[in-house]
């Protein structure tokens, strides 16, 4: 912290030299890249163990309980129409010679040389079971086509992108529109009407899950894509909480200004309100993106109820376009950050 | 409006009246435009939300089974009788404010700092970092829940393996123990906080780069720009974040309920309060105590959130001076 916090010295006096200056702002930047750098492993490491854990076969996962870290089978080696394990043997010399475990004894046993079979069985004194397993890497990609076919990708993949795409826009253009009511209009009872919002957020969904259901039922969108868009079209309390919040950030006198040029609230809020706040618009967008995809895998993978290894493949699979996404709505963000405030 | 139409029905009007006439004018026209930017708004809550709560409310005062097929009965205040003589639920209650009282204060002050760290000048490499650090946030909640039992595994999970490897000899197998099953379930939290960081960051963009630029002629050094300007001007969306942190935590479901598999489990230390609703209305299909639990976690979180309200205005600045 020391190093951070300068001393208050006028910046026309510069006491120490040059070198020592870039000396320093070099140390600084790279004290925080480093900083930056641990958190981005720990944010990783989890992601890292389920990459491996999803190419490795059932067998790997359960072996044993001193488990590998990557996809290590025993390797085999065929004799005389049989699969035998290769084992790490210490020879006398100091160097370790690997043989295959083909006749299994308590006291010695015997053993086949792969590179040179012809010697047939060599015997070797001491117990077996002391040795360590030869690995060999196995990983098992075929998991993620496992879980393609399992989950009917293409057509599941479609149909998450539609639900989230269309219920993106009604969001967007309803809950923009009740955020600029909440920050800018002189509404009686504005208030009371903003608690009753933050209220229907606090409200466990289950309480309203069930008569909600029956009035969908009732009118016959159950079985249908309705009701996972519709009521995206009547903004959501909070993508207009935020949007509020970030209005209400943003100075009035550009609005006024606006105003007395002629605009009116229409275009007040196309022409001002939104240029301004292009960052908190495209993260409701991308919130809600992915708050639909991952509501829809989630029952999915729910109802599927498959052995732990499917999941490992399939949610690395569900994780791709959010990331892709938010990858290029990174430039968007980049080149939105447009709040400049009022230039004096 | 009366203001209006006696100034309408003057025949020679004044200067001062025709600009309180058209002020008035103004203001209504203003009131209309409001109304007409909340209507989906006020349209959805109704459909959606206040009728079923109404029915839901209906419900506390019944007794109304949907594994039977007796109808709906009228019982008073037998539900909320029963649910504060309810040692199971009073458990899950503790359970989820214990749980409270440590995930909220790092669940804002950890996107904080790294919105911080993220926003600082002197970091290199800002375009990589952002999108590691949200990346746990796109991930489905199921797939979150089996990346984390692998992670957390006593004797295969990396993090125990870490553990090891810096000398800790028995690291605890944090899903199955007492004692470490919240802290678990704050890792995973913590993981997760990339909507947080990212709308702390957004905000933090926003400030306008003349404030520190002031500052700084000023002579004030990295610390307190930090804290006399970034906060104050971000204080809004801290204030939004603290406010959904306590929401979420309240309606904390999924993540118990599938590592615990219903059973909150070990000894009932990962019980959460919704838990216990879900198992009154879906395993038991008692609507009307489940409903009244449902009220009561509702009332709870509107008390607290009202508290908040109550003392933003001590810290929360808007720029547009509201």
């Amino acid at each position: 912290m020391a190093s951070i916090t300068q001393p208050r010295i006028s910046p026309a006096v510069n006491t120490s030299p040059f070198y020592s200056a870039q000396l320093r702002k070099f140390a600084v930047k790279a004290m925080v890249t480093m900083l930056a750098l641990l958190v981005a492993i720990a944010y990783l490491l989890p992601f890292g163990n389920m990459a491996l854990i999803s190419i490795k076969s059932a067998d790997q996962i359960s072996g044993s309980t001193d488990n590998n870290i990557l996809p290590l089978s025993p390797q085999l080696y065929e004799y005389e129409g049989e699969s035998y394990e290769v084992y790490n043997i210490p020879q006398a010399d100091g160097t370790v010679a690997q043989w295959a475990l083909v006749d299994k004894g308590r006291q010695s046993s015997g053993f086949i040389d792969p590179a040179n079979p012809e010697a047939g069985l060599i015997e070797w004194q001491g117990s077996w079971r002391t040795l360590e397993s030869v690995y060999v890497y196995d990983p098992h990609p075929e998991n993620f086509a496992e879980a393609w076919d399992l989950i009917n990708f293409p057509r599941l993949f479609f149909n998450t992108l539609f639900i989230a795409v269309v219920g993106m826009i009604g969001t967007l253009l309803s809950s923009i529109c009740v955020a600029y009511a909440f920050a800018r209009f002189p509404i009686p009872g504005k208030n009371v009407m903003f608690l009753i919002l933050i209220g229907t957020i606090i409200l466990p969904s289950q309480v309203t899950l069930i008569p909600t259901y029956a009035f969908f039922a009732s009118i016959g969108w159950t079985g249908t894509w309705l009701p996972l868009i519709v009521p995206h079209f009547f903004a959501n309390a909070y993508n207009v909480f935020l949007l509020r919040q970030f209005f209400m950030t943003l100075p009035r006198e550009l609005d006024e200004a606006a105003m007395i040029d002629g605009a009116g609230p229409f275009r007040v809020l196309m022409a001002i309100i939104i240029p301004q706040s292009w960052p908190a618009i495209i993260s409701v967008g991308l919130f809600h993106f992915i708050f639909a995809w991952n509501d829809y895998f989630g029952p999915l993978i729910y109802l599927l109820g498959k052995p732990d290894l499917v999941p490992q493949a399939t949610s690395i699979m569900a994780m791709v376009l959010p990331l892709l996404i938010f990858v290029l709505a990174q430039k968007i963000f980049m080149r939105g950050v447009v709040v400049t405030g009022v230039d004096k | 409006m009366s203001a209006a139409d006696q100034s309408r029905a003057a025949p020679a009007s004044s200067k001062a009246q025709i600009t309180e006439r058209r002020r008035s004018d103004l203001a209504r026209q203003q009131r209309i435009w409001g109304w007409i930017f909340l209507s989906p708004w006020l349209i959805g809550f109704t459909i959606f939300t206040a009728v079923p709560i109404f029915v839901s409310l209906i419900f506390t005062f019944m007794e109304f089974s949907l594994s039977s097929d007796a109808a709906p009965r009228f019982i008073g205040l037998d539900n909320w009788i029963k649910l504060f003589n309810d040692p199971v639920a009073i458990n899950a209650l503790g359970v989820t404010f214990r749980f409270a009282l440590i995930a909220v204060p790092v669940g804002i002050i950890l996107p904080l700092a790294m919105a911080a760290l993220l926003n600082s000048k002197h970091l290199v490499g800002k375009i990589l970092w952002r999108p590691l650090y949200y990346l746990p946030y796109m991930v489905p909640a199921i797939s979150s829940i089996f990346i984390w039992q692998a992670f957390l595994n006593g004797q295969t999970g990396w993090l125990n393996r870490v553990l090891r490897g810096i000398g800790i000899q028995e690291p605890p197998n944090w899903f199955q123990n007492e004692s470490t099953i919240l802290f678990a379930f704050l890792l995973m939290g913590v993981w997760g906080i990339g909507n947080s960081m990212l709308t702390m960051l957004a905000t933090m963009q926003g400030v306008p780069t003349e404030l520190y630029e002031a500052a700084e002629v000023d002579g004030a050094g990295a610390f307190t720009k930090f804290r006399s300007i970034t906060l104050p001007m971000i204080s809004p969306v801290i204030f939004y974040n603290l406010v959904l942190s306590v929401i979420g935590i309240m309606q904390y479901f999924v993540v118990p309920y599938v590592i615990t598999r219903g059973t909150g489990n070990p000894n009932n230390s990962a019980y959460f309060f919704n838990m216990h609703l879900y198992k009154t209305s879906f395993t038991f299909f008692d609507m009307g105590y489940g409903s009244t639990q449902a009220w009561f976690i509702f009332i709870i979180a509107l008390v607290l959130t009202v508290v908040l309200f109550g003392t933003s205005r001590r810290w929360v600045y808007y720029a547009s001076g509201e």
